[in-house]
């Protein structure tokens, strides 16, 4: 028998007996978590499955506000205190408006864990395959089902192999690598599957850039996102786990990184990917430097040391949403806030809202957006005749100083 | 029952439903908006019983299950496609609402069709051509019997097994 993928170790484990891709498994979950746009009706769905349902653990859930905050209306209002009741009512964790966006906080406050199996109601969730959890994005229906039982039932996936070697050139990032992986693999490229990053030039990467990587996977239709987790660092013990070397993939991809040019999604889907060498002079309107796939400190550093001591360009709005409010009083600690919002930028509360389209930061008709995001779909943003380009922050930054699209002083 | 054809590959969930709607319980908000991006008149044509017909990977980008319930409350009774984006798939089935996958058609917008889901076919009464679904998990198959996995649960207290 061949050795096991990283996907087939962890639900194996979580099995008790060694499972296969293609196969069907009923697995306990380590943890769920669920947002202001998808809670509410998995809310009524839980209510719906027994009479008054308990949580199977209520320390093993979380509910974030994120998504709409704070409420922009009565209706939008009124879900959040759905939320905040049933949070109560159950005793489960639960994070209020500004706290942050809610992948970013499962990191931080460790709910979840390396080797674990995770169930989010965001499609976002494979991001905590940056630590080396089996991590699945789910609709509110799963979700409940799995708040009462504990459990899901998943099909084994096949797995894709992307070897990442080299070293990045300065003014490149894991979003460039990101953006490069999902142009080359395409929207649907990894549909059903676990994309299990490995390779040396990831050894030295932070938390953080492991967690672009494994974010967008999403953006490749995949199930999950594994990154390997040699050399990654985390404030607890924890036992790692990885790949068997004669494990079997469906696909290997190797990508070299040490000559990559930063990339950019052009509208509107992100695998329309092209380096930034053929979209330069791309005038822009707005700039967003937010979501689950950049907005940590590192990012928010990154556009301060492009911008510290200039000004943004006229006739463009930098709009920044730090990814939770630890990550702005670390910036706010160390100036990064200060040299941002004297260079002109906007601080929005820590949340998703521009990304989506929900709440702040709608485009105008035929406006050019530059983003940090991970999604450029039509109409993304709240405006379908707006045009997005997804960026790294590093590029965003530069192009609200520039007013268009440019090239990153290294 | 008319049948309503977007022969495009990748129609994402925003297309779907655009999440500035999303916040919301109220079934006839989200039916009012599905599709406008795509087809701004399709909430006003769509009628109880229509089929919908699209491309390859219908459904992809976001979790929100408010794509598969827009479009059921607007009177979509089943969805046909090449294949389905993985959450879009679990959430259609996971609320009653059925959704075949066919692999690559001709159908064209104009065209009726008609699907037998008990047979597994889709027939295009257009250009005469039938169409075998493909086999669904058996997990699956039993959610959908039982009209969705709530109903499934309150029955059987466990999930399906093959």
């Amino acid at each position: 028998m061949s050795g096991q993928t990283l996907s087939e170790k962890i639900i194996s484990q979580h099995c008790g007996y060694a499972v296969q891709a293609g196969e069907l498994a009923i697995v306990p979950i380590d943890g769920a978590m669920a947002t202001d746009a998808t809670a509410p009706f998995a809310i009524r769905a839980f209510r719906q499955l027994a009479d008054a349902p308990r949580l199977w653990d209520a320390q093993k859930v979380s509910l974030i506000l994120d998504h709409a905050t704070p409420a922009p209306n009565e209706r939008v209002a009124n879900l959040h205190r759905l939320l905040r009741d049933f949070s109560a009512e159950q005793g489960c964790h639960f994070y209020d408006v500004g706290e942050g966006i809610c992948h970013q906080l499962m990191v931080e406050f460790a709910h979840v864990k390396p080797g674990d199996i995770f169930l989010g109601a965001d499609s976002h969730t494979p991001t905590y395959g940056a630590l080396g959890a089996f991590a699945v994005g789910v609709g509110s229906t799963d979700l409940a089902a799995a708040w009462l039982t504990g459990k899901t039932w998943l099909k084994v996936p096949t797995s894709v192999k992307v070897e990442i070697t080299g070293t990045l050139s300065r003014g490149v990032s894991a979003k460039d690598v990101a953006l490069q992986v999902v142009g080359r693999l395409g929207i649907a490229g990894a549909t059903y599957e676990t994309v299990e990053f490995c390779g040396s030039a990831l050894h030295d990467w932070t938390l953080a850039s492991r967690m672009v990587l494994a974010n967008m996977v999403a953006e490749m239709g995949a199930k999950a996102g594994l990154v390997d987790v040699t050399g990654l660092q985390l404030p607890y013990a924890w036992t790692p786990l990885h790949a068997d070397p004669s494990a079997q993939y469906r696909a290997t991809h190797s990508v070299d990184i040490s000559h990559l040019r930063p990339q950019i999604a052009r509208p509107h889907t992100p695998d329309d990917v092209a380096p930034i060498d053929e979209l330069l002079g791309t005038p822009i309107h707005m700039a967003f430097i937010g979501s689950c796939t950049n907005a940590r400190l590192e990012d928010l550093q990154v556009a301060a040391q492009i911008l510290r001591g200039k000004h943004i360009a006229p006739g463009v709005r930098l709009l920044i949403a730090p990814a939770s409010r630890r990550v702005f009083n670390a910036a706010l600690l160390d100036g990064t806030i200060a040299a941002l919002s004297e260079a002109g930028a906007t601080f929005l509360v820590s949340g998703c809202g521009p990304c989506v389209g929900s709440l702040g930061g709608i485009p105008g008709d035929h406006e050019t957006i530059i983003s940090s995001t991970n999604r450029n779909f039509r109409g993304r943003m709240g405006n379908p005749h707006a045009h997005i380009y997804l960026a790294s922050p590093a590029v965003v930054a530069t192009a609200a100083l520039a007013g268009e699209i440019a090239n990153v002083e290294a | 029952m008319t049948t309503h054809v977007y022969p495009i590959d990748h129609i994402d969930t925003d297309r779907i439903i655009p999440g500035k709607y999303t916040k919301t319980l109220d079934l006839s908000q989200l039916a009012a908006h599905v599709l406008e991006d795509l087809d701004a008149d399709f909430a006003k044509n769509v009628q109880a019983g229509d089929v919908l017909v699209a491309g390859g990977n219908f459904g992809c980008g976001s979790s929100r299950e408010q794509a598969p319930i827009a479009l059921k409350a607007a009177g979509v009774s089943v969805v046909v496609a090449e294949y389905f984006a993985r959450i879009f798939f679990r959430n259609a089935i996971n609320i009653g609402l059925p959704a075949v996958e066919i692999g690559k058609h001709d159908i064209l917008p104009g065209h009726a069709v008609q699907v037998d889901l008990q047979a597994s076919t889709v027939k295009n009464h257009t250009t005469g051509r039938t169409y075998t679904a493909t086999k669904m998990p058996t997990v699956m198959l039993k959610i959908l019997q039982a009209g969705g996995l709530v109903a499934y649960l309150r029955e059987h207290g466990q999930y399906p097994t093959e």
